[in-house]
């Protein structure tokens, strides 16, 4: 029998290794697995490369990773200068790689579609191109950007069932089922544990074939 | 008198951008004033407002005691869905943005050059600590991208210029800019002025002004 279903974040998130490149979902708080990333945190390891949207508010749990030094290098779309990430990075505490925001969620998708690179106008005629390869196609400067895949994916999840099977409500999707798709290893922490079966085969969002771990984390 | 003119206000620009939104179209309105302009299109009007974290028919912020947590928009507020609103992920909410599929963007900027360039996300080319967020991906994907933003800086500074002297986050896409002071459109000639604010002249406005404007 098939059950992803596991007790705890430790049993979920056990023998991550240090240098491991996490994909942590979420937009804001919206669609972050806050439990999966306190588990992170407990689990210990280090030096790893954090792939978001943001560098995250001062007090939240990503600022926390941040500050207890164990992110080497974060990827992302937007951190405010003034916030606890701003400061590690302008300190030179934190390596720093900025991508604009559609390009961080296509080489995502990529990772996970099997796109080894492709080329995109977003950037070509900004500073981000600065010695990369661009290339005029169809009239159009474009950047060449290779995929972004992850040892580890953590996953916010409505619904799930034992085979994985995810729903996400509202907003909470966002990066969700693109990052599921592109880890070695995903874990979801999810609001409500249902029956195999339950969710409707037509609303299922993230297939169970891209999730290993489920966490029940119900208010 | 020369100051004899009322520059509008954050609303009156807003309220001035939303006017020339047609029905049917699919916007994407950006952080700060280009957000409120969904405020000013009317109630029998239907445009369909995309926000980048996955929404398709963005609606009014909710009364306080109505919030959902998992419903906001790309500026994380709370926000409440039309009727007919649809939900997607991430990278095809920037398909959406990157794939010509949007009508309009509305973004906010520092300068816009007056070959259309936009320069919105940094003051120098290589700031440690950048916000970039989907501007680039935006100002590049949509039909057309309008820009609203003050016509100098608090200095008094033109924020029309030949060439955009802050980073830019796309090349040639503007296509109008509505300031405090005016609306004009971005031409294969320049800047051409749609509308200025009564009791402005032209030749007052392109005293406050660094690139060279044309008339209608």
């Amino acid at each position: 029998m098939i059950d992803k279903f596991v007790r705890s974040a430790a049993e979920a998130l056990d023998g991550v290794p240090d240098g491991a490149t996490v994909l942590l979902a979420g937009f804001g708080d919206v669609g972050m697995a806050m439990t999966l990333l306190e588990g992170l945190i407990e689990q210990g390891a280090r030096d790893l490369v954090l792939v978001c949207n943001s560098g995250g508010r001062d007090g939240s749990a990503v600022a926390r990773l941040l500050t207890l030094g164990r992110v080497r290098k974060l990827v992302c779309s937007f951190v405010r200068p003034a916030s606890d990430a701003g400061r590690l990075i302008a300190a030179g505490k934190l390596e720093f790689e900025v991508v604009p925001q559609g390009t961080l969620a296509e080489r995502i998708r990529a990772a996970g579609a099997g796109i080894p690179a492709f080329y995109t106008p977003t950037a070509a005629d900004t500073v981000l191109a600065e010695d990369r390869e661009v290339r005029e196609i169809g009239g159009r400067l474009c950047l060449l950007e290779y995929p972004l895949a992850g040892d580890l994916a953590l996953v916010d999840a409505w619904e799930a069932d034992r085979w994985g099977n995810l729903t996400y409500r509202d907003t909470q999707r966002n990066f969700n089922p693109i990052m599921a798709m592109a880890a070695k290893r995903t874990v979801a922490q999810t609001k409500h544990a249902v029956e195999l079966g339950a969710i409707p085969p037509e609303h299922v969002m993230t297939s169970g074939i891209f999730v290993h771990h489920v966490l029940h984390v119900p208010d | 008198m020369a100051d004899s003119f009322i520059p509008l206000d954050r609303d009156g620009m807003a309220a001035r951008a939303a006017r020339d939104i047609p029905e049917g179209w699919v916007v994407n309105l950006g952080i700060g004033i280009p957000t409120e302009v969904a405020n000013f299109i009317p109630a029998d009007r239907e445009v369909i407002i995309h926000s980048e974290n996955g929404v398709i028919g963005a609606g009014p912020a909710p009364a306080p005691e109505a919030v959902n947590p998992y419903l906001v928009n790309a500026g994380t507020q709370p926000i409440t869905l039309v009727r007919g609103a649809a939900y997607v992920h991430h990278a095809d909410s920037f398909a959406i943005a990157r794939g010509g599929h949007l009508d309009l963007t509305v973004l906010g900027a520092f300068e816009v050059s007056e070959t259309g360039d936009i320069a919105n996300w940094a003051r120098a080319a290589h700031e440690p600590v950048a916000q970039i967020g989907g501007a680039m991906d935006l100002a590049i994907g949509a039909k057309r991208l309008w820009v609203i933003m003050e016509h100098t800086t608090k200095e008094g500074g033109s924020r029309l210029r030949r060439q955009c002297s802050y980073p830019l986050t796309a090349k040639g896409t503007v296509k109008r800019v509505f300031t405090n002071l005016a609306v004009l459109d971005v031409t294969p000639r320049g800047f051409v002025v749609r509308d200025i604010i009564p009791g402005l002249s032209f030749e007052d406005l392109q005293a406050r002004t660094e690139a060279v404007l044309y008339r209608d």
